[in-house]
């Protein structure tokens, strides 16, 4: 059955849409990242124009991390303090990365230095999360009934001034960490057009040493409000949120975060970590083979004008 | 269905009338089931009949152009290791859909200069680059844009065909993809003979949005602020919604 999207202007299947929707939703609720990495490139594969795909994903994001938020924070996964310290960096960062994009567009040659900075970060975090995921399962063969590991590292990034206790997250660290890091994620999610949980929850784990139930909640928590500011920005100064493709992700997109956390919380913190390590490296590898690889058609089309 | 026959059915008997009646004279008349094709939600492409009768034997050619574009041709080179869009070409005036429909084979129906002249087959249309010192090798970025036109069947890349009913009773299906861009197209009828044009009708089509999707688009434009709002508040009521409903479930 089609359906017309009246700011994409074109008729998209209805299954194919919700089930798309669906499984994006499914990633989001069990690994705590908004899956725009995936949804993007997906719905431009089906047609639609990139600017209403980027900004649609924001609005689509936003949904699943609602539900996807309530669901953790009746699991009691959601640190709300820090979650407020990330944002305080996230909206500026964001805010700035909307304007940094127009800006890099005008200039030209923004979609290889984007591909390219999606292949560099997502081996390297995903690399290093696989790594530490598997020496992490091992031990817990090894020494099942050894004693408590230490919860973290501290270094000097927790011994900065004004220190905050986050008691949801049992750290009692300085805030320009989190601040920080709230501030370069939300630049690169508005920059990549994505929501940023793929950076954030390794950040948040080996960065601030967070326990990793906590960090696929306030993750969410995180991206909820960024990609709120993201669809508002996109929508007021380009008109590209499709309201009407987004209702149709959600309804798919709901459906498959509850589903999502329902087996994030039947798998161990290692899983998880491994499981999206492995997902980094693949889009990763996929970004760097489109980038690397002759094209089967090197012309594209944009239309300028219309009378 | 059978409402459109009917009309159809009235309207060629109308024109039968007027071509064979005294006030006769006109070499060609023509006209369209409908002169809007209005963008619903369920809006899956759509079909125009374009009907007419001619007053003396010949061929029949129907050019179908949408509203002329700026489209700029981009061409991907290696760089350092890497595809990057390294060439491109902005074409004026090109038609953001185009479809024709011939009663015999193009080629049969007239000469290359009167095909070239009448922009006769999407091989014969006319793109010229918008800046005129850019006319180099522009050759492969024309086909590129031609085959990619119609590989989102914006250009259509068959003839269509045009069926006479008898010697003077004449009718083609219009036929439009669901990606169809808005806008006032032409419908051109011309009638040849001895491959020379000895008659042409032009007949306005225009392509909008209608009904609720056209009201989503003005008020996305029209209150862009709202809107953005609106779109959050219903995100964020959506997803609040679906969690509350599975927790039930």
């Amino acid at each position: 059955m089609q359906i017309y999207l009246p700011i994409a202007e074109l008729s998209l299947d209805l299954f194919v849409v919700t089930g798309l929707g669906g499984a994006v939703g499914l990633l989001s609720g069990a690994f705590g990242i908004g899956g725009g990495f995936l949804l993007t490139p997906l719905l431009i594969f089906l047609g639609v124009p990139a600017p209403v795909a980027v900004a649609t994903g924001a609005n689509q994001i936003l949904a699943t991390s609602v539900s996807g938020t309530l669901a953790h924070w009746r699991r009691g996964n959601v640190d709300f303090a820090m979650g407020g310290v990330l944002l305080g960096g996230g909206l500026v960062g964001s805010t700035l990365g909307v304007w940094a994009f127009s800006v890099l567009k005008g200039i030209g040659q923004v979609d290889p230095l984007v591909s390219l900075a999606y292949v560099v970060l997502l081996s390297v975090i995903g690399g290093l999360m696989l790594l530490e995921s598997l020496r992490a399962m091992r031990k817990r063969s090894r020494a099942a009934t050894g004693n408590r590991a230490k919860r973290h590292q501290h270094f000097w990034l927790h011994a900065l001034p004004l220190k905050l206790r986050f008691r949801q997250s049992k750290l009692y660290i300085s805030v320009i960490a989190p601040v920080v890091i709230g501030l370069v994620v939300g630049l690169l999610a508005a920059l990549l057009g994505v929501g940023g949980g793929f950076i954030l929850v390794p950040a948040m784990i080996y960065l601030l040493g967070m326990p990793t139930s906590v960090t696929v909640g306030t993750s969410l928590l995180y991206i909820l409000v960024v990609a709120a500011n993201v669809t508002f920005l996109q929508a007021y100064q380009n008109q590209s949120v499709d309201v009407v493709l987004a209702g149709l992700l959600v309804i798919g997109g709901v459906a498959g975060t509850e589903i999502g956390a329902w087996i994030g919380a039947r798998l161990r913190g290692e899983q998880i970590r491994g499981l999206l390590a492995l997902l980094a490296l693949g889009v990763s590898a996929k970004l760097f083979l489109d980038l690397v690889e002759t094209p089967i058609d090197p012309y594209s089309l944009a239309v300028l004008w219309k009378e | 269905m059978t409402r459109r026959s009917f009309s159809l059915s009235v309207a060629l008997a109308t024109l039968v009338h007027t071509a064979t009646g005294p006030a006769a004279g006109q070499p060609l008349v023509a006209d369209l089931s409908s002169h809007l094709v209005a963008i619903t939600t369920g809006f899956a492409g759509t079909q125009v009949l374009l009907f007419g009768a001619i007053e003396e034997e010949g061929d029949v050619v129907v050019l179908v152009r949408g509203p002329g574009t700026d489209t700029v041709v981009r061409r991907k080179g290696r760089f350092w290791g890497l595809w990057v869009n390294r060439a491109d070409v902005a074409f004026a005036g090109v038609p953001a859909f185009y479809a024709v429909a011939s009663s015999r084979p193009l080629d049969q129906v007239a000469p290359p200069t009167v095909r070239a002249r009448y922009q006769l087959g999407v091989d014969r249309l006319r793109l010229s680059p918008v800046d005129p010192a850019a006319a180099g090798d522009i050759g492969a970025f024309r086909d590129a844009l031609i085959r990619q036109k119609q590989e989102s069947r914006l250009f259509v890349a068959e003839v269509g065909k045009v069926s006479f009913l008898g010697q003077r009773l004449f009718r083609t299906p219009l036929d439009f993809p669901s990606n169809l861009p808005t806008g006032a197209y032409s419908v051109e009828v011309l009638l040849l003979r001895g491959g020379e044009v000895v008659a042409a009708q032009t007949t306005p089509l225009i392509v909008s949005k209608d009904g609720f999707s056209a009201e989503v688009y003005d008020f996305a434009h029209d209150h862009a602020a709202f809107y953005g709002l609106l779109a959050v508040v219903l995100g964020t009521v959506a997803g609040w919604l679906g969690g509350v409903l599975f927790r039930r479930a």
